[in-house]
């Protein structure tokens, strides 16, 4: 098994008609179970990173590994799959599917991934114990369970998604600013809950936010900037 | 899967009513396409079961479309009768196995009076030469007696001893009443689903004895002849509208047709009924045509309608894909979910459609029944039908794959942030 979660060697990325690259980095590793925080402003190409490091995007140079298996050489149809398996995602807001109950939002990845099932039924009996398991460890009191997820508050659609992004015991968690809709004392609540939650399921998580107060919460901090400039040296 | 059809369903009732007043726009525009077909494909069926059995329609020169839908459908009028010396010329020839005379122009409440002979009900065939029969009653023997088709009968609540009187002309507007001659009914006829179930049978000289003291369509004034003397007149008939005509041999037809036209005394013509409906049809197409493509050009307003609809929703669920995409949904998936739900309001519109169209006929075809003597099938959709559904949902589908493509394009763009 490998030792890193996140390997990415003389990373190359440039949007379709764009001269300059928006990801360019010669070095950056994730060791597992290591929780990393990434910091910088928007347009500093953290959401394209991540898409990179979900297997959405496929950069133009250098190698992309998760988990030990290149992304690069994986067919688009297998780095879906590899991404559903291996990764769960939570995003900056409107991180659900509003005509899907909470249960149904939380379950998706069981829906496309047979590993993310299989691994789910080991910690508990049926899927919706494991869902429910979940939405109580995350603080979701059942009263608001069966509440269309459309008129939960910011802050629980969010804990509803670290459930989704939980569930079937991904390796590799990737937060994409999930606090920036939330207040201050929230936000430190909130990636504090999911930090623990990954600790607890042994998983990495790399938390992207433009607010670099939240660092703390990890295990190590990183800017962007700093990442990109590893490759520059102009 | 599974997934993917359970969310498409999930996602479609989430836009009910927009995806609802698409799929009723789908649904009106199916239906006047399937409308126009059933209507056409119906009346053509029906007017070719109304008559068989006769080999040749004969009448005074004219147009041949007109002598067949006036003697047969009781629509529209002829401008000019035959004699009836060449009624009886035509009804010795050599080969002609039977004759039956018509005459029309009066009516009872709107439904046509036909006068005619006893021979009508020996040989007038409808439908697959199916003779007609009595439902009730007997055939009219002597002056003023009347035997009803089932329509009329049903209509005015009429049994076997009624009384009733006979209107002159169509019946359209204030007509002169025969008043003073009331009708006996002696029977009345199976229903047949032809123009025969409108129609009141009496015989020609009954006809002849209505109009004794009339001239060129209005009362003599002050004559007034009462039912018991007409019998002093000669009710031998002057003239009828046209003759059906059978033969021995169907294949002498043509041969009588052309010594029908040769007839020196008066001009005549001999229309054979498949002919003249051909001719009424080949009439009929280019009208048809239209209504057709009016109708496909309707079907395509409300496809491009759904499209519209659909590509419209698309950005507010660019969000819902990115998602969908995060947790393993294929490009092709999303490309799926779109392209299925195109075809899903298609297909359950072109259904609805369907459905109305054999409502429609259900609820139409008493009237049409009533008013034109024209059988609509209620029900299932015919052949043609089903080939317009599939053409509907085939196109549809192609339609579809517009949105489909559009999201598979956006997602793979978008990656799992929309750059909204």
């Amino acid at each position: 098994m490998a030792e890193l979660a996140v390997e990415l060697a003389d990373l190359r990325f440039a949007w379709p008609g764009q001269a300059h690259p928006c990801v360019e980095i010669a070095a950056f590793s994730v060791a597992r179970g290591e929780s990393v925080f990434l910091h910088g402003d928007s347009g500093s190409g953290k959401s394209t990173l991540l898409a990179l490091l979900g297997g959405v995007l496929v950069p133009q140079a250098g190698s992309v590994r998760v988990l030990g298996t290149e992304l690069t050489q994986l067919s688009a149809g297998g780095r879906d799959r590899f991404r559903v398996d291996h990764t769960g995602f939570v995003f900056q807001q409107f991180n659900l599917i509003p005509y899907l109950s909470m249960q149904e939002n939380v379950l998706l990845p069981c829906r496309f991934s047979v590993r993310r099932r299989q691994r789910a039924l080991e910690r508990s009996p049926t899927l919706g114990d494991e869902c429910r398991r979940l939405l109580a460890e995350l603080d979701l009191a059942p009263s608001l369970w069966q509440r269309p997820v459309t008129q939960l508050s910011v802050g629980q659609q969010q804990r509803v998604a670290a459930a989704r992004a939980l569930i079937g015991e991904p390796e590799l968690v990737i937060a994409d600013e999930p606090t920036s809709a939330l207040d201050a004392t929230r936000q430190a609540a909130f990636l504090d809950l999911l930090a623990r939650e990954c600790r607890q399921a042994g998983a990495t998580l790399i938390f992207v936010s433009h607010d670099r107060r939240l660092a703390a919460h990890c295990d190590r901090s990183l800017a962007m900037a700093d990442l990109q400039r590893a490759v520059a040296p102009a | 899967m599974k997934t993917l059809l359970l969310l498409a369903l999930r996602s479609a009732w989430n836009r009910r009513l927009t995806l609802g007043m698409t799929l009723a726009a789908v649904a009106l525009s199916s239906l006047l396409l399937l409308g126009v077909e059933r209507l056409r494909a119906d009346l053509r069926a029906s007017f070719a079961m109304s008559v068989s059995g006769v080999d040749l329609v004969v009448g005074a020169r004219g147009s041949p479309v007109q002598l067949m839908l006036y003697s047969v459908f009781r629509m529209g009028e002829v401008a000019q009768n035959m004699s009836w010396a060449s009624v009886q010329w035509l009804a010795q020839l050599p080969g002609v196995a039977w004759t039956v005379p018509v005459s029309l122009g009066d009516s009872h409440r709107g439904f046509p009076v036909l006068g005619t002979t006893a021979a009508y009900f020996d040989h007038f065939r409808y439908g697959d030469r199916r003779p007609l029969r009595l439902a009730s009653g007997e055939r009219f023997d002597g002056l003023f007696e009347t035997v009803l088709g089932a329509e009329v009968a049903e209509r005015f609540g009429l049994l076997p001893g009624a009384k009733i009187t006979l209107a002159h002309g169509s019946g359209d507007g204030p007509a002169p009443e025969h008043g003073d001659k009331p009708f006996v009914v002696t029977g009345i006829l199976e229903r047949t689903g032809t123009p025969v179930d409108r129609t009141l049978h009496i015989s020609l000289e009954s006809m002849e004895a209505l109009h004794l003291e009339w001239v060129g369509g209005a009362p003599i004034p002050g004559l007034s002849i009462p039912p018991q003397h007409v019998r002093k007149f000669d009710l031998t008939p002057k003239s009828v509208t046209a003759v059906l005509v059978g033969l021995d041999n169907r294949g002498a037809v043509f041969g009588l047709q052309r010594e029908i036209a040769a007839f020196r005394p008066e001009p005549l013509m001999g229309v054979l009924p498949g002919v003249a409906l051909d001719e009424l049809w080949q009439l009929v197409a280019v009208a048809e045509r239209y209504a057709q493509l009016v109708s496909m050009l309707v079907v395509a307003v409300g496809l491009t309608g759904l499209v519209a609809v659909i590509l419209a929703g698309l950005n507010e669920r660019r969000r819902e894909l990115a998602i969908l995409r995060s947790v393993g949904a294929r490009p092709r998936d999303v490309f799926a979910l779109l392209a299925f739900e195109g075809v899903a309001v298609t297909a359950l519109g072109a259904a609805v459609g369907a459905l109305l169209v054999g409502v429609l006929a259900a609820l139409a075809a008493p009237w049409l029944q009533a008013h034109y003597g024209l059988a609509l099938r209620p029900g299932m959709p015919g052949a043609a039908e089903w080939r317009l559904l599939g053409g509907i949902v085939g196109v549809g589908a192609l339609a579809s794959l517009v949105p489909g493509w559009r999201a598979y394009r956006l997602s793979l763009a978008d990656g799992m942030t929309p750059r909204l």
